[in-house]
């Protein structure tokens, strides 16, 4: 995208009829690291990857519990995505108190949608800049949803955002059929192969993924790493093992793309405050 | 035409004219309602009076309507107020279907939204004088609740208001099962209105009884019970005390 004279204010149409303020706010979500989310027809899985600004800090916050049967997850300035968490949890909570009832998941997503909205057509506000993955629990089943910066929000069945994230669609492309009838193990296990193909080599471990799940008769909570590294070491054992007999050569040429994959040149064209 | 201009007169505690604006005393009234849960869902009681101070006034006045697909909500007390909570609740049941999603309004969330209300109103020294008796079933779980005008609020498998507290509660605590037919909780219904009938001055004599199941709601129309007045001791009441009455 190249910078055009329709691009200052949110509120000028280009001749094409596009808002680029809009999509330059999307772009900062493609800029986030990734994340992704995956449901049954009982359970949604959220996970996403621990980027941290440098060695010396702990990593971002990405997921949040909004209530016991919905979680969130972010991609793009976590600062964004920190108040539209605060904001869910707010309807949550003021609609659990009125009603002794969840809200429903849907529902949540539409007054997301259209607080996000709002932004895209006042000229003192600049849309947020961060995409959500919203799962939940509600009457009519689990539900994953994707919100988008321009108030537009989609419901999948599995879906990916944030940088590298082309990589985690084309894997939950070639298996998302199965996912409805997935138990909570195969999810869970999926989420995280899905992270893996977003690190591109990088050797997958614990300390590099959140993973949380919801589901019915489960609120919502994270996995802790020990359960996490359990996950990887039964598909990571398998592909060692077929390492191990392919031979030497293979093992050297595994070697120097995890070494690229760290803390690579890719990652300094990224803003700090976006993660 | 005549129409209001509302008046902000301020705190109704400390501005004596603000009084105006408040809930004072009830004008016109609904006497007791009773209700059980029974085998397939809840079956509420109540007469179709509605009396102005002690004068039997009106005689036509339903007090049980349906809410939603799933609940009953019947009420004691001001009139007048409880066509304003079925204002307040037909806007949030309109809204609920204007979702068009999938999901409903249970009588659990009717009962609460409810009791919100109440609490709040009683909270600011403007109750709405009622009684309130919310029963419904949803996805098989059968539900039937009470909220006071001071927002007192609970569940039980059968409830009453004002007199029925203590002319039908103490029957239904005797003889409540929970597996109980739909003639057999109409007769028990009937067992505890007749009583009323004998015992509360405001009651009438023409009664309604309602429904509600998983498969929706039905209001009877309205009849009367037989009544027995040939009680030996009624025909010369004072013969023990004779001059008393």
């Amino acid at each position: 995208m190249f910078r055009n004279q329709y691009d200052t204010d949110v509120t000028t149409w280009s001749p094409t009829g596009r808002l680029f303020q809009v999509e330059y706010a999307m772009e900062a979500v493609k800029q986030g690291s990734a994340a992704i989310g995956l449901r049954s027809r009982s359970h949604v899985v959220l996970a996403c990857v621990n980027k941290a600004q440098s060695e010396l800090s702990s990593h971002q916050k990405k997921i949040f519990k909004v209530d016991d049967h919905i979680g969130v997850a972010i991609a793009g300035l976590t600062a964004d995505g920190r108040v539209l968490s605060r904001y869910m949890r707010s309807e949550a909570i003021n609609h659990s108190f009125t009603y002794e009832s969840p809200l429903p998941v849907g529902r949540l997503v539409v007054h997301l949608a259209d607080k996000a909205q709002v932004c895209t057509q006042r000229s003192w506000k600049r849309p947020y800049g961060v995409g959500l993955l919203v799962g939940g629990l509600d009457e009519s089943g689990a539900h994953l949803y994707y919100n988008c910066p321009s108030g537009n929000y989609f419901e999948y069945q599995a879906f990916a955002i944030g940088s590298r994230s082309q990589a985690a669609k084309t894997y939950l492309e070639r298996r998302f059929e199965s996912f409805g009838d997935s138990s909570r193990e195969d999810l869970i296990k999926d989420a995280i192969l899905a992270v893996r193909e977003t690190l591109q080599g990088e050797t997958l471990k614990s300390s590099l993924c959140t993973v949380s799940v919801l589901g019915v008769g489960e609120p919502f909570h994270f996995l802790d790493q020990e359960t996490i590294q359990k996950v990887i070491d039964t598909f990571e054992k398998v592909a060692e093992d077929e390492e191990g007999e392919a031979g030497e050569g293979d093992a050297e040429a595994a070697a120097a793309p995890a070494e690229q994959g760290g803390g690579g040149a890719g990652d300094q064209d990224v803003a700090p405050m976006e993660m | 035409m005549t129409f209001t201009i509302p008046i902000d007169n301020g705190d109704a505690l400390k501005n004596a004219e603000a009084d105006s604006q408040r809930t004072l005393y009830p004008y016109v009234t609904g006497t007791s309602i009773v209700a059980i849960k029974y085998k397939d869902g809840v079956l509420m009681a109540s007469d179709m009076g509605g009396s102005y101070g002690s004068t039997l006034r009106y005689k036509n006045i339903e007090r049980v309507k349906a809410i939603g697909k799933h609940s009953l909500l019947g009420a004691s007390g001001e009139i007048s107020d409880f066509q304003e909570i079925l204002r307040y609740l037909d806007e949030l049941v309109l809204n609920d279907n204007m979702w068009d999603d999938g999901n409903s309004l249970g009588p659990k969330e009717v009962h609460n939204y409810l009791t919100r209300v109440m609490y709040n109103r009683r909270n600011k020294f403007n109750p709405l004088w009622n009684t309130l008796v919310l029963g419904g079933v949803k996805n098989g779980e059968i539900y039937l609740g009470m909220v006071s005008m001071i927002g007192v609020s609970f569940e039980d498998n059968h409830v009453a208001t004002g007199f029925g507290n203590h002319l039908a509660r103490p029957i239904l605590r005797d003889e409540w099962r929970a597996d109980l037919s739909f003639e057999d909780g109409v007769k028990l219904l009937e067992k505890c209105m007749r009583v009323l009938l004998y015992r509360d001055r405001s009651a009438i004599n023409k009664l309604q009884i309602a429904k509600i199941t998983e498969e929706g709601v039905t209001v009877s129309q309205p009849y009367s019970l037989k009544t027995f007045w040939e009680f030996q001791a009624f025909h010369n009441p004072t013969a023990g005390a004779q001059g008393s009455w």
